[in-house]
């Protein structure tokens, strides 16, 4: 498991190391019962506190990416991909509406608010 | 969790310098960085943690025992680390050793050679000639062969070259792998603490003025920028100290939540460092 953190970065180094593993259990990187790493060892290996550490895995914990198990250490959680998948997708459509509610306003066609969407979509690849 | 140091309203009053009903927790497990400007009252608060000097009232527990009854006990627990005078001029660190190794009942042969090959300390060499980044090794190399389980150091990098600050930052690294250690160190170069320090004990003229997780001061305090017409009574009130020049404020708030919505986007809110926070305080008492 890798992690970068940047010490001159805005975001305190807790959430970036909190996104950091999230992303790497989304992707499918770490996967269900794989251990982490003991917070005083990541803790040195970064060369910060362990209470940095310490409120990164709460955080983990608290969202259900980890679960730990005292004398044993952290390890990830199941994770159910349909529920974070559904929210996701909830997410998209109310930003959508957003869009088409201001397509709306300006008198643009569906037709054409496709066409941007196809263009955004593509151009991002 | 648990306190391995208590002092609990504790008065002194020395040299015509005060310390007025300080009351500091130090938890087990943990780095507590210790901060505070030159004549604070640092060092006579760690002499007091270390029962060289007496409050006058007050009382200070270490591992929730007091020195009255446990003096010995208690000092086997500690590893003191300073790097003036304590050693005596013309001997070697070999000899040294011998001297000190009686003292202890949890004295370790191994774990001292493993230190002094670590830090590359010469044995036989007369300890006149060590430098000051030499006898602080030396000394916490004595302290770590004893297995002290609570680390208490007295500005352990002042007048350190950054090189040797950042060695000193890995063996301490290293040392909190074990739980059941507790660091506890003064310091004015407040950098060293944002590597290592999981709670930070500030204290100005002798007061507490407060002990902290390192990221909540981050979460609270913030350094604010605007323009002077934001100021009036109300709004000054928010801050700990204010400097004002012709080109606008620069002022200190330990409520940045609060700023936010006061000002909004009419001022520049940036992290401030351990530095910025000793400097308004001073400014502000």
């Amino acid at each position: 498991m890798q992690i970068i953190i940047s010490n001159s970065s805005k975001e305190p180094i807790y959430e970036q190391i909190y996104a950091q593993i999230k992303k790497l259990i989304l992707t499918g990187e770490l996967q269900e019962g794989q251990s982490l790493p003991s917070m005083r060892q990541l803790a040195k290996d970064l060369e910060i506190s362990v209470i940095t550490t310490k409120r990164a895995y709460e955080e983990l914990e608290k969202n259900g990416f980890i679960y730990s198990i005292v004398g044993k250490g952290s390890f990830i959680s199941e994770q159910n991909t349909e529920m974070m998948k559904e929210r996701k997708m909830k997410a998209i459509e109310e930003k959508l509406l957003v869009a088409i509610q201001n397509a709306k306003e300006m008198n643009i066609s569906l037709v054409e608010l496709k066409d941007m969407l196809t263009l955004l979509y593509t151009e991002d690849e | 969790m648990e306190n391995v140091i208590e002092l609990q309203h504790i008065q002194k009053s020395f040299n015509g310098f005060q310390i007025r009903d300080l009351s500091i927790n130090v938890k087990k497990g943990f780095v507590t960085g210790f901060i505070g400007g030159n004549g604070a009252g640092k060092s006579t608060t760690i002499k007091m943690i270390m029962n060289l000097l007496q409050q006058d009232s007050g009382t200070i527990s270490i591992f929730g025992k007091s020195y009255k009854k446990h003096e010995k006990e208690i000092k086997e627990r500690i590893g003191f680390v300073y790097d003036e005078n304590i050693f005596y001029e013309n001997i070697t660190l070999k000899d040294m050793k011998m001297i000190i190794k009686p003292a202890y009942k949890k004295w370790d042969d191994k774990k001292f050679q493993y230190y002094v090959e670590q830090f590359e300390l010469p044995l036989n060499k007369n300890m006149k000639t060590f430098s000051k980044g030499m006898k602080m090794k030396a000394s916490l190399a004595i302290a770590l062969a004893h297995h002290a389980e609570l680390i208490i150091m007295d500005e352990p990098t002042s007048g350190l070259d950054p090189i040797f600050r950042r060695e000193l930052l890995n063996i301490l690294h290293e040392l909190m792998q074990d739980e059941d250690k507790t660091i506890f160190f003064s310091t004015h170069i407040t950098t060293d603490l944002d590597r290592i320090a999981d709670y930070i004990t500030f204290i100005h003229n002798g007061q507490h003025i407060f002990t902290k997780e390192f990221y909540k001061i981050e979460e609270e305090y913030a350094i604010v920028k605007g323009t002077l017409d934001l100021l009036d009574c109300e709004t000054e009130r928010e801050f700990i100290a204010l400097r004002k020049t012709n080109r606008g404020f620069e002022a200190l708030t330990a409520n940045k939540h609060r700023v936010a919505t006061i000002f909004g986007d009419t001022v520049v809110v940036e992290k401030p460092t351990l530095e910025d926070i000793m400097y308004y305080t001073k400014k502000g008492w």
